[in-house]
């Protein structure tokens, strides 16, 4: 079949997402430009498929919100907070807009930071604005996000489709994303690009009126400058600078599972478990393990509670090196490339402060974590031994929904 | 030269056999047995800004990322 | 596998994927369809007494499946109050049927809501069974004869612009 019959028939959307990838100018690797082409065939033929499909229901657009959050992260040396705030209104019955503001007030003084420069305070903000569009039983979301600081401007625009099939049993997704950053340095500005293109699918599905199980895989690849022009590695006991690859790929695949488990302890109020697992690899040789279970329930009709539990183990990048014996191409002491383990223990609460049914909602959340990351393969200069810090992360946030 | 086509045509049979058997099972949870489902206990992800601002912070403090996009199900209604 | 065949498997299983999603997509026909005698069935009602489907013979009847747990359901509600406080004296008659687990849930939204048509309770599903339902809300309008005329599926704005054309057209035979 020849190309131009193939891009006749694939109807005005792949039209559409093929106009999309000609448009960033950008070169990557012939490798993955092959694939963000694939990608949008794939989501061609979705979009086709939905568009034979004669179905007169309709998915629904996700409903009228709005957040204002106070979040806090402190760990390591490292305090960054801020407020989030996201807006989110249907225009009519197709189309809904959404916008979020993100702020990161920093203050670092990691082990890093503390040991090869001097703590420093600095902001980050971020700006997203997105579309929902329903048509039949598909939801395309479209967005953008913008993130500033005074050395790293990052801009990603990302496409996400998801088609209810089977009767609503069955949620199918695809979604690509393309990142397009500026690296740059204090003193210096900026003098590096870096890319990145994500490709996900997913599928969530209704297995029994009280179980519902989901399986997502999301493809990444990277290129351009990839570390921090700050950081520094070790070789022979000596500090230099880090030598990071300029390309990295990478797959996850994460399987969820959510059960509702009221009858099984019949006291009443409703209950449900979750169990998430995610597997990560990459070509750095990185192969990460996350488990995750959860726990949620309602006390009454106003409140409730989630309890969770995180387990995450990843093994070390093959250029990672707490102290390099040997010369090789790529080096890097970047901790977060290295071997370690982190537990996460936390809980959520939700108070709803009022509700008219069918009308709004409000409520009071609030959730912290704990997290304890043990590395076993990254000394802490300061005392000589393995290095190891505790997290704790906050969140405050008013939500209502209209 | 034949021998080539011999997988896509069995994928397209296989394809075409999939669609028939798609058509006469039935969805085994009826819309009006979605009441479990519908409830904030049932959904994966309840507060999109919150788990981004976590999903943030597991990107930045470690070196694995991806695959943590949540598809909500949705109102049980559909 | 050779490159070029695993290519060709790539793509056609990616189009095999595709059709696929698209055969799916379209719902399954319910087994009630129009110009079928609307099934009988007999519930009770929120205010106690049991209601029958067979007895609103000669009236035009709007069969309503809701539930307190479906927004689209609760945004219907006032506009089918409103056709029934419209067409009550013509002949018509709203039934609205509550698939709840919990009847007394479903007996405080229509409270809540001012609902003044019949509210039936059909947490056994029976009914909802009978009907075939493979949409919430569906509605059903059935004529003065006892047959299925329309079935919508789902609830969007403007359909109770349709109801209400249907229902009059009914109401005039």
């Amino acid at each position: 079949m020849a190309a131009t019959e193939r891009w006749l028939k694939a109807g005005a959307w792949q039209r559409l997402l093929r106009s999309l990838t000609r448009l960033w100018r950008a070169r990557p690797h012939r490798l993955v430009r092959r694939g963000s082409v694939h990608a949008t065939r794939v989501a061609g033929g979705v979009l086709g498929g939905l568009m034979a499909g004669g179905a007169a229901h309709a998915v629904d657009l996700p409903e009228d919100r709005a957040d204002a959050m106070i979040h806090v992260y402190d760990g390591g040396g490292v305090r960054a907070s801020g407020p989030a705030l996201l807006v989110r209104k249907k225009l009519n019955d197709s189309i809904s807009l959404n916008g979020t503001y993100y702020v990161d007030m920093v203050s670092n003084a990691s082990i890093d930071v503390v040991t090869t420069a001097s703590p420093y305070k600095e902001t980050r903000n971020e700006f997203s604005l997105g579309a929902d569009y329903v048509y039949q039983d598909a939801l395309i979301t479209l967005g953008t996000t913008r993130s500033r600081e005074p050395d790293y401007i990052s801009n990603t625009t990302n496409l996400d489709v998801s088609e209810e099939v089977f009767g609503g049993l069955t949620t199918v997704s695809l979604g690509f994303s393309r990142g397009s950053d500026q690296v740059g340095k204090k003193d210096i500005g900026f003098f590096d690009i870096a890319t990145h293109w994500k490709y996900r699918a997913g599928v969530t599905q209704i297995l029994t009126p009280r179980w519902l199980m989901s399986a997502n895989a999301e493809a990444i690849s990277d290129a351009g400058f990839l570390g921090s022009p700050y950081r520094v590695a070790r070789v022979f006991g000596a500090a230099v600078a880090e030598r990071n690859p300029r390309t990295r790929s990478s797959r996850a695949i994460k399987i969820s599972s959510l059960y509702d488990i009221s009858d099984v302890v019949g006291s009443g109020a409703r209950h449900s478990a979750r169990a998430e697992y995610r597997y990560f690899w990459d070509n750095w040789a990185i192969k990460a393990h996350t488990l995750e279970l959860g726990y949620n329930r309602y006390f009454g009709d106003a409140w409730l509670a989630e309890g969770f539990f995180r387990y995450y183990k990843q093994s070390a990048a093959l250029f990672y090196s707490d102290n390099a014996q040997t010369e090789t191409t790529y080096v890097s002491r970047n901790r977060q490339l290295s071997a370690f383990n982190s537990i996460g223990l936390g809980g959520k609460v939700a108070y709803t402060v009022k509700q008219v049914p069918g009308k709004y909602e409000i409520k009071l959340n609030g959730s912290y974590q704990y997290m304890r990351f043990k590395f076993s393969d990254f000394t802490d200069v300061r005392t000589g031994s393995l290095y190891a810090f505790n997290a704790n992360v906050l969140q405050l946030f008013v939500s209502a929904t209209f | 030269m034949l021998r080539i086509l011999r997988l896509p045509v069995a994928g397209a049979l296989a394809a075409a056999a999939l669609l028939s058997g798609c058509g006469s099972i039935e969805p085994w949870v009826k819309p009006y047995e979605r009441e479990r489902l519908a409830s904030p206990l049932m959904k994966f992800s309840r507060d999109g800004l919150a788990d981004r601002h976590r999903d943030h912070i597991y990107d930045v403090r470690e070196g694995s990322r991806g695959a943590t996009g949540v598809q909500g199900g949705g109102c049980g209604c559909n | 596998m050779s490159f070029l065949l695993r290519t060709r498997l790539m793509r056609t299983a990616r189009a095999a994927v595709g059709a696929l999603l698209a055969a799916c997509a379209i719902l399954p026909a319910g087994a009630i369809a129009p110009a079928t005698t609307a099934p009988d069935f007999t519930l009770r009602t929120t205010v106690g007494p049991n209601l029958r489907m067979q007895e609103q013979r000669g009236r035009v009847v709007l069969v309503n499946f809701w539930a307190t747990w479906c927004a689209p359901c609760r945004k219907e509600m006032p506009h089918l109050n409103r056709l029934y406080e419209k067409y009550r004296a013509s002949g018509f008659v709203l039934l609205g049927v509550n698939v709840d687990d919990d009847t007394s849930k479903a007996a405080a939204v229509a409270t809540q809501l001012g609902l003044t048509f019949p509210v039936l309770l059909d947490s056994e599903k029976k009914a909802s069974r009978l009907y075939d339902l493979n949409a919430m809300p569906s509605t059903v309008l059935v004529d003065r004869d006892g047959r299925v005329r329309y079935v919508h599926r789902g609830y969007l704005d403007g359909y109770e612009d349709t109801y209400d054309k249907q229902i009059r057209e009914m109401l005039k035979e």
